[in-house]
């Protein structure tokens, strides 16, 4: 054998016989697991401001110090302010966002199912999405009276548009070939849209409500601007009109973990309902 | 049950898709259907289940479905259609829920069809948890549930590899010995067509229409891949459709 491979060498002239392990080149482009890497960059982050406004490159004018943060953030939940300005946000956003989201999956199924709704309603709809809510509030306080019920609408209007959406989208791509086997055995069309098409259509609904209920907690600092007394977005507001720079990032900051709890709740959901999943 | 297909002719706008089938599929027994891709065996199969209607032509079915049959034509299809997120029972269940059956009626039922197909031990696994075969014997599995008259199957053992369809076969086979029932067959594999049918129709490409029908007479359980009547049958196919396959494959597609 050795022979041979060195007359199969000679035979290739001046070349010299390279023989070796075969080179690995299959490696990267692959998504893999990295935990614990951003929540390391975010405590850089931290630290870096910290540190610059600590030392003085960063003055205090432009950043808050994250300590001063981080002591406001538990003076206010010492004093019971915390419960007190997070319960009615909660409720808002709990309350307003169910309507919006019911009704979302509801006239995203009719549009999915019934072709002459999807021709009338999906322009209206994209007419809607598109509306910064916000600027609407004057008319949801004339339709819905200055207390709780448009904060509510606002809310139940910004998550309706994209739940519609992301519904009527999953419907659409349900698998033909299950509906054409729900047929097929003679089932009937609730049957079909209950047992096939609803839960064909989950996966999709999903993912629409991460959206939607990010939308929600935008919008709730929208509507506590309509003379709300007490909640987060009032307080963030109250801080930005008077520049309290600390009390603004504590309630930021507390936004910020009420989204990331929402998308985790989210997770857990889909985790449950979509153990079927490849 | 029979059915009865009479000047069957149906198209796509402009494309004629088949013409002039006149075809009896009788009943006990399975009926073949053969032709290169394209020639609108599948489109017939689906005209037979009522889920297309054709643009000319009538299909009659003939006498009356036998008692607690629960779907007279029913369907198995070539990618299984298996809800996933429904467990093996539940899949089998769900072509049920529909009929008036008390739940004990309805586990008795799902109970057996799932020891015809050998699927008792997997009767809680998830569909993603199944290899091709066993999905396709669970797609097997809800189609006996509802007793049905008439098996329409499209390419059943299309999607598998060729061990699995072997063994698939061989269940197929003994399903009918034990209780023959009225089938047609669409493949475009001729040796599942001479292995599994009484009667096999070749059909030309598009248009299609019926170019021959061979009858194999021999009985099912005893027919093996090797045996040279077979192996004949084969080849006569083989050498109608050669020249169709060639054409049809070398068309372009309509878009």
């Amino acid at each position: 054998m050795a022979e041979t491979g060195t007359t199969a060498a000679g035979a290739q002239g001046p070349r010299k016989a390279q023989s070796g392990p075969v080179v690995f080149r299959g490696g990267g482009f692959r998504p893999a697991d990295h935990r614990g890497i951003g929540l390391l960059v975010l405590i850089m982050l931290i630290g870096v401001v910290e540190l610059g406004t600590r030392q003085g490159w960063i003055s205090p004018l432009t950043l808050p110090r994250p300590s001063d943060v981080f002591q406001t953030l538990v003076e206010f939940t010492q004093s019971g302010q915390l419960v007190l300005n997070l319960a009615p946000s909660i409720s808002r956003l709990i309350i307003g966002s169910a309507l919006g989201i019911a009704a979302g999956i509801g006239v995203g199924l009719l549009i999915g199912l019934f072709s002459v709704i999807r021709a009338g309603l999906v322009p209206v709809v994209a007419a809607i999405f598109p509306i910064p809510k916000i600027a609407l509030l004057p008319l949801f306080v004339i339709w819905f009276g200055i207390d709780e019920g448009s904060k509510y609408a606002l809310i139940a209007f910004g998550t309706f548009t994209p739940t519609v959406v992301a519904t009527y989208g999953a419907v659409d791509n349900v698998d033909r070939t299950l509906i054409r086997m729900g047929q097929s055995f003679g089932l009937s069309w609730i049957s079909i849209v209950r047992k096939i098409v609803l839960p064909g259509a989950m996966p999709g609904i999903l993912s629409g409500l991460r959206i939607s209920l990010a939308i929600g907690i935008i919008l709730l600092v929208a509507a506590e601007m309509l003379g709300a007394e007490y909640g987060i977005g009032a307080y963030i507001l109250q801080a930005g009109a008077l520049y309290d720079l600390e009390r603004l990032f504590a309630g930021v900051l507390i936004l910020s973990v009420l989204g990331i709890l929402v998308n985790a709740g989210v997770s857990l959901v889909e985790k449950r309902l979509l153990r079927w999943r490849v | 049950m029979e059915i009865r297909l009479d000047q069957v002719s149906h198209q796509y706008d402009e494309v004629v898709v088949l013409k002039n089938i006149c075809l009896s599929v009788p009943s006990g027994r399975i009926t073949c259907i053969v032709g290169p891709s394209g020639c609108g065996k599948s489109t017939l199969l689906r005209f037979m289940g009522g889920l297309e209607q054709p643009t000319h032509g009538t299909l009659t079915q003939l006498g009356s479905p036998p008692d607690g049959c629960l779907n007279a034509l029913t369907y198995i299809f070539q990618d299984f259609a298996l809800l996933p997120w429904r467990t093996v029972e539940g899949n089998v269940g769900l072509v049920l829920e529909d009929h008036r059956l008390s739940s004990a009626q309805r586990a008795s039922i799902i109970a057996d069809v799932l020891a015809r197909t050998n699927l008792s031990d997997f009767a809680t696994a998830l569909p993603k948890q199944l290899s091709g075969g066993m999905k396709q014997r669970v797609a097997i599995a809800r189609a006996l549930a509802v007793n049905p008259a008439v098996l329409l199957m499209d390419e059943p053992l299309s999607a598998l590899d060729s061990q699995t369809r072997e063994l698939l076969m061989d269940d197929l086979v003994s399903l009918w010995s034990r209780t023959p029932f009225t089938a047609v067959y669409v493949t475009h594999n001729l040796q599942e067509a001479v292995r599994l049918g009484h009667q096999i129709v070749v059909l030309s490409r598009r248009p299609g229409r019926i170019h021959e029908i061979v009858e194999v007479d021999q009985p099912l359980e005893t027919r093996t891949m090797t045996d040279p009547d077979l192996q004949k049958k084969h080849d006569h196919l083989w050498g109608l459709m050669r020249e169709e396959a060639r054409a049809a494959d070398a068309e372009l597609v309509h878009g």
